[in-house]
């Protein structure tokens, strides 16, 4: 029971409370405290950002979280200066965003809802881990830098190679092989293997980098391309009639007769698929797992020497003497895209590492840059010798061959390029060129065989050991092997955008409706035709049979004539109510009234 | 070396002299120049070419760099006062020490970069991953791991351990209870513990000691562990009730249990008549089970179709759901105890909320025929039924159908099942005398899990579970092959509904509307409830 002395007090004090006294072992209540805390540098870090969704959640929240404030204390009284986890910048954030938030569907699917937020938690956890894993890589790009008013492309190959390390001076280096002509030149995936075609039958694989042979043949025979496989193993080589594989011994393994002609080849590491485009317009794929042709397209469009895939979604692009650019997958027989160029013919086509930027050069002597998502040109150039061969790095350098000059431009999408990156110049005309994955070099095969260059910032200097290790042992490459062939995707998969399959398919009624009649055979939502059934007695004349059918409509227009009439209905009571409680709104005397007139 | 052969460079019209990016070599060229200006040369070196170029080369022979005497000719030439280059350069160059293991004893380094531009093809390969994860899912998907045998007759009932994992009771329909080791498969102990059926079994919370009911009105209790050598199978206590008992279920801390027969009968294990007796003007009950978390509450289902909830505390019956159908048993949810599972005879399974009996839950169809027993797992998430059609599924709590059906070609009606309080095991006890062990997830491999395998387990998992409403996908995952004449059944059960379904739908049309009108599957089994 209160005493009437406190009754007394709680009188007097109306709306106010008393402040309970300060105990010994509370501890100073400290408003404000983290609303007040700087942001750095003004750079909105995510913790921050965390700060301002979580203050405007329900009171409940808001408790814990001051309760979890108050856990960032030290033993002593101090507080943690830095709470909570290191920020991640945003731009290395981006780098790993994989899609944009779904939009949350409504309160009635709040179990679909729950599913979204839960899975977006995670991949927004994911994109944190990577993103602060990224700090740790260990390799740096490479870069060359000239002094002011220098230009780097003055740098000649010696001197870079003079003032490097011995190892990547030793990647500096020149092939004499004037006998059998210019050569095509192709890394293995991991770059560690070179494998060098003769166009007349010298066929060699190399380790380049210990400059070891691991086999030398001459096949006798014209030789169009050759490229590896998805291991250093097996590499298959374009004969003048046959397509041939050979191990990396130098065995034929096969001799493919039905890819004949062969003039240009193209590897799909993740499908084991050989893409082919031959002289006689075709252009065709293997399936090297399993060795069986997948799909024999003929593109009706002439000689194929220009060849390239988009390493993004395993789109091979062919470039023809019309100046059109073709876009093939293995599921259609149609292009998938064509695209207009070049005025002349088109001499050679690349794609970038991401799928995003297509070079292309043709008979015109023009250079250009399409964005090759959008199907739009970027930039264009023009090289007084034109460009024969084009080749772009990991790391976005394109090297272009006019003649015997080998250019490198640096990224050439984003600023108009003036002045190359680097130059060089072989003895004869350049023939193949590809750069190495993972090493700052460019491989150029030529009229007097082959040449190693050195070109700084062209690799991507952290491989993955799980897609690509240029250090696996032979146990590592065997069980890369097993596991690739395990993921192997199938060719249906592919098309123009390879993230196709994780999206929501959002078929629209109709489309899911015509999906179902198909599969069905009839439309299960179609209104039963309505035969009038045949009467005896004369009561199934023309026209007693026309006025059933009559009556049988009417029934129908009747059913939507009632459903209109009393969605009207409907509406207009609806209206009434409104009108009504507005006007009963409207009536009541407010304060205010008295100062109308 | 092979780059001193070549031909002269296209390109620079000057030669630079570059030093190292490196900072020690840079500061021991510029060393070169500061000291060769500063001290050697007092005056510009201008005029004197030949002395300066002396001098560099002296220099640099000293810092023992790789030039040759042209450079330094060319390099004094552009400039008479010694002209110096920046050129900055770095070349990738790993050490290969950093990505092969030392020893053959370590384990090989794999460096990861996760940036996606190196990860081509992500949603594709993850896709193929799944498919391989589910198909191989079904390649290993074997449930059945032993039968025990032993029984004389039908298994009529069974209980779990409520302590030891690897102990199970199983009671026959001649009045034999068993006690089976389950890691042997081996029958460790056997009693004539009734004459005709054994109707119901429960262990004692403590695990020392279990009842039994059986079709000669009487109830027993036994110890666990069995007679010593020369001492006779004798029951620690038998009490004889008036009527035949058909179930019976422990309370879950105290000495309390409830029988359920002509009425549903609460004993205090001291005393020899029923402390509460509870009649409903019903006069028989198949089941009754007690509430594992509201140790207090009891359900039972009747024959007359209904289920009905009691308080222990309390007199008289709290309420009852009557259904269309009879109940044969039901199941609480151990995780969340105001949801229970009842086995209707109308082949499905309904799972009602305690406290809002007008309508189930979920309602649980697959089986086709009248389904005879049910039991939850330990996790809550799920249950196994067993039914009169000689399979035994398995249904998410929250899914109308099943995910996974077992059936053999010797398995006879299922009359009793048990999830294993590990969740690893099914326990099935059919007509055909035996009892058989089955994996709760078919394709789960059992043992000791090392670490890689387990995490390996994990993500295909994960996969499937990311890719499973993809249709190659599903087709595979949701595919089962049934017996021919279930197969069949359910084709014709299928039509047969659809048939009703459309029945209805011409009667409502040609009704007056509104006076026929739409009633759930849900609210279609509920006759009414009353309390």
């Amino acid at each position: 029971m209160a005493s009437p002395g406190e009754a007394v007090v709680g009188d007097t004090h109306v709306g106010e409370k008393k402040k309970p006294t300060s105990r010994y072992w509370e501890e100073p209540q400290e408003d404000g405290k983290n609303e007040n805390k700087v942001v750095k540098d003004g750079e909105q870090t995510e913790q921050s950002l965390e700060k301002k969704t979580r203050q405007t959640q329900k009171a409940k929240k808001r408790k814990q979280e001051e309760d979890q404030g108050d856990g960032n204390k030290f033993i002593s009284g101090k507080s943690d200066p830095f709470p909570g986890p290191a920020p991640i910048p945003e731009d290395r954030l981006q780098k790993f965003k994989r899609r944009d938030k779904t939009k949350k569907p409504r309160r009635q699917h709040y179990k679909l809802k729950d599913m979204i937020t839960r899975s977006e938690e995670a991949s927004e956890m994911a994109q944190k881990q990577a993103a602060r894993f990224d700090l740790l890589l260990p390799e740096d790009a490479g870069f060359l830098e000239g002094d002011e008013d220098e230009d780097t492309c003055t740098i000649s190959q010696e001197d870079i190679a003079d003032v490097v390390d011995i190892t990547s001076a030793t990647k500096y280096f020149d092939l004499k092989l004037s006998q059998f002509g210019p050569y095509r030149v192709d890394y293995s995936k991991t770059g560690r293997q070179l494998l060098l075609g003769g166009r007349r039958g010298h066929v060699a694989c190399i380790d380049w980098q210990s400059k070891q042979l691991m086999c030398e043949i001459n096949v006798m025979e014209s030789v169009n391309d050759v490229k590896w496989l998805h291991s250093e193993a097996m590499y298959a080589v374009a004969q003048k009639k046959w397509l041939h594989i050979y191990d990396s011994n130098g065995i034929e393994l096969h001799c493919i007769r039905k890819f004949n002609d062969v003039l240009r080849m193209q590897f799909l590491p993740y499908h084991f698929l050989l893409a082919t485009a031959s002289a006689t317009s075709f252009l065709q794929y293997l399936d090297v797992s399993v060795g069986k042709e997948v799909a024999a397209i003929c593109t009706k469009t002439g000689r194929l020497d220009v060849m390239c895939q988009n390493p993004h979604n395993a789109v091979i692009h062919l470039g023809h003497s019309n100046g059109t650019v073709t876009l093939w997958s293995p599921n259609q027989k149609e292009a998938l895209v064509k695209m207009l160029c070049h005025q002349g013919g088109v001499r050679s086509v690349t794609v970038d590492k991401t799928g995003t930027y297509m070079v292309t050069s043709g008979m015109d002597k023009k250079l250009k840059v399409y964005d090759i998502r959008a199907f739009k040109p970027l930039k264009s150039y023009f090289l007084p010798a034109g460009a024969s061969c084009l080749s772009l790095s990991q790391r976005g350098l394109l090297s272009a061959a006019t003649g015997d000059i080998v250019q490198v431009y640096r990224d050439v999408w984003n600023t108009p390029v003036s002045k190359p990156y680097m130059a060089h110049r072989v003895q004869r005309t350049i023939w193949g060129m590809n750069f190495c994955p993972f090493e700052d070099v460019l491989g150029v095969g030529h009229g007097e065989g082959f040449t190693s260059m050195l070109i700084p910032g062209a690799g991507e200097p952290n491989f993955d050991g799980l897609d690509a290790n240029p250090y696996r042992s032979a146990k590592q490459r065997q069980e890369w092997e097993v596991k690739a062939l395990l993921e192997k995707i199938q060719p249906e998969l592919i098309s123009l955008d390879p993230t196709e399959l994780g999206q929501v398919d959002r078929a629209t009624f109709e489309q899911r409706h015509q999906d179902r009649v198909k599969a069905l055979g009839f439309d299960p939502l179609a209104k039963e035709k309505f035969i009038p059934k045949y009467k005896k007695k004369g009561r199934s004349s023309t026209g007693s049979v026309e006025r059933r059918k009559r009556q049988v409509a009417h029934e129908d227009q009747r059913d939507v004539i009632r459903k209109t009439a009393e969605d009207k209905m409907k509406i207009e009571k609806e209206r009434k109510k409104r009108e009504k409680k507005e006007a009963v709104l409207s009536s009541q005397r407010s304060a205010l009234d008295r100062f109308k007139k | 070396t092979s780059h001193n052969q070549l031909h002269p460079l296209p390109l620079p019209d000057r030669y630079p002299l570059t030093p190292d990016p490196q900072p020690a070599l840079r500061v021991g060229k510029m060393d070169v120049c500061q000291h060769f200006l500063e001290t050697e040369d007092q005056e510009p070196p201008g005029p004197d070419k030949h002395v300066t170029l002396f001098r560099l080369e002296v220099c640099v022979d000293q810092l023992a760099l790789p030039r040759s005497s042209t450079d330094h000719w060319s390099c004094v030439n552009v400039c008479p006062f010694l002209f110096f280059y920046q050129m900055k350069v770095k070349v990738l160059s790993r050490n290969p020490d950093d990505y092969v293991r030392e020893t053959k004893l370590d384990i090989q380094r794999v460096p990861r970069n996760y940036d996606p531009a190196l990860h081509p093809f992500e949603v594709s390969r993850e896709y193929t991953r799944a498919l391989n994860a589910t198909k191989l899912e079904r390649v290993f998907a074997k449930p059945f791991l032993a039968s025990l045998d032993g029984h004389r007759d039908g298994v009529n009932c069974m209980a779990k351990h409520t302590r030891n994992l690897s102990t199970l009771l199983s009671g026959s329909c001649d009045g034999e209870v068993k006690l089976w080791n389950l890691t042997k498969h081996e029958c460790v102990r056997t009693l004539q513990a009734h004459e005709g059926f054994v109707r119901g079994m429960v262990v004692r919370y403590c695990g020392a000691s279990f009842f039994t009911v059986g079709d000669d009105k009487t109830i027993k209790q036994w110890k666990m562990e069995a007679p010593g050598y020369g001492e006779e199978e004798e029951p620690l206590n038998t009490i004889l009730g008036k009527t035949v008992f058909t179930g019976l279920d422990h309370h879950q801390k105290d000495a309390v249990f409830a029988t359920c027969g002509q009425q549903v009968d609460i004993w205090d294990e001291q005393r020899s008549s029923p402390i509460r007796s509870f009649t409903w003007g019903v006069d028989s009950f198949s089941s009754v089970r007690f509430n594992p978390v509201e140790t207090e509450l009891l359900a039972s289902c009747a024959s007359d179709r209904s289920i009905v909830l009691y308080d222990m505390r309390e007199s008289a019956p709290l309420k009852k759901v009557i259904m269309t159908m009879r109940s044969n048993t039901l199941c609480w949810n151990p995780m969340e105890a105001y949801y229970f599972t009842c086995s209707n005879e109308d082949y499905n399974l309904y799972t009602y909320d305690m406290r809002y009996l007008d309508r189930p839950v979920t309602v649980h169809m697959d089986h086709v025929s009248a389904v005879l027993d049910v039991d939850y797992s330990p996790t809550g998430k799920e249950f196994v039924s067993a039914s009169f059609d000689k399979t035994i599924r398995i249904f998410p709590k929250d899914s109308g159908h099943s995910r996974e059906v077992y059936h053999t070609k010797r398995m006879q009606h299922v009359i009793c099942i048990k999830w294993s309080s590990d969740n690893k095991y099914i326990l099935s006890g059919s007509d055909e005398m035996n009892i058989r062990l089955w994996k709760a997830n078919a394709a789960e491999k059992l043992g000791v899990l090392a670490p890689r395998e387990r995490q390996a387990a994990n993500y295909n998992q994960k996969l499937k579970e990311k890719f499973q409403h993809h249709p190659q996908i599903r087709r595979i995952a949701h595919h089962r092959h049934l017996p021919k004449n279930i197969y069949h059944q359910t084709k014709e059960l299928r039509v047969m509904k659809e048939a009703r379904r459309r029945k209805e739908r011409n009667v409502r049309k040609h009704s007056k509307p509104g006076s026929v009108p739409v009633v759930s599957e849900k609210e279609k089994h509920v006759v009414t409830v009353v309390k």
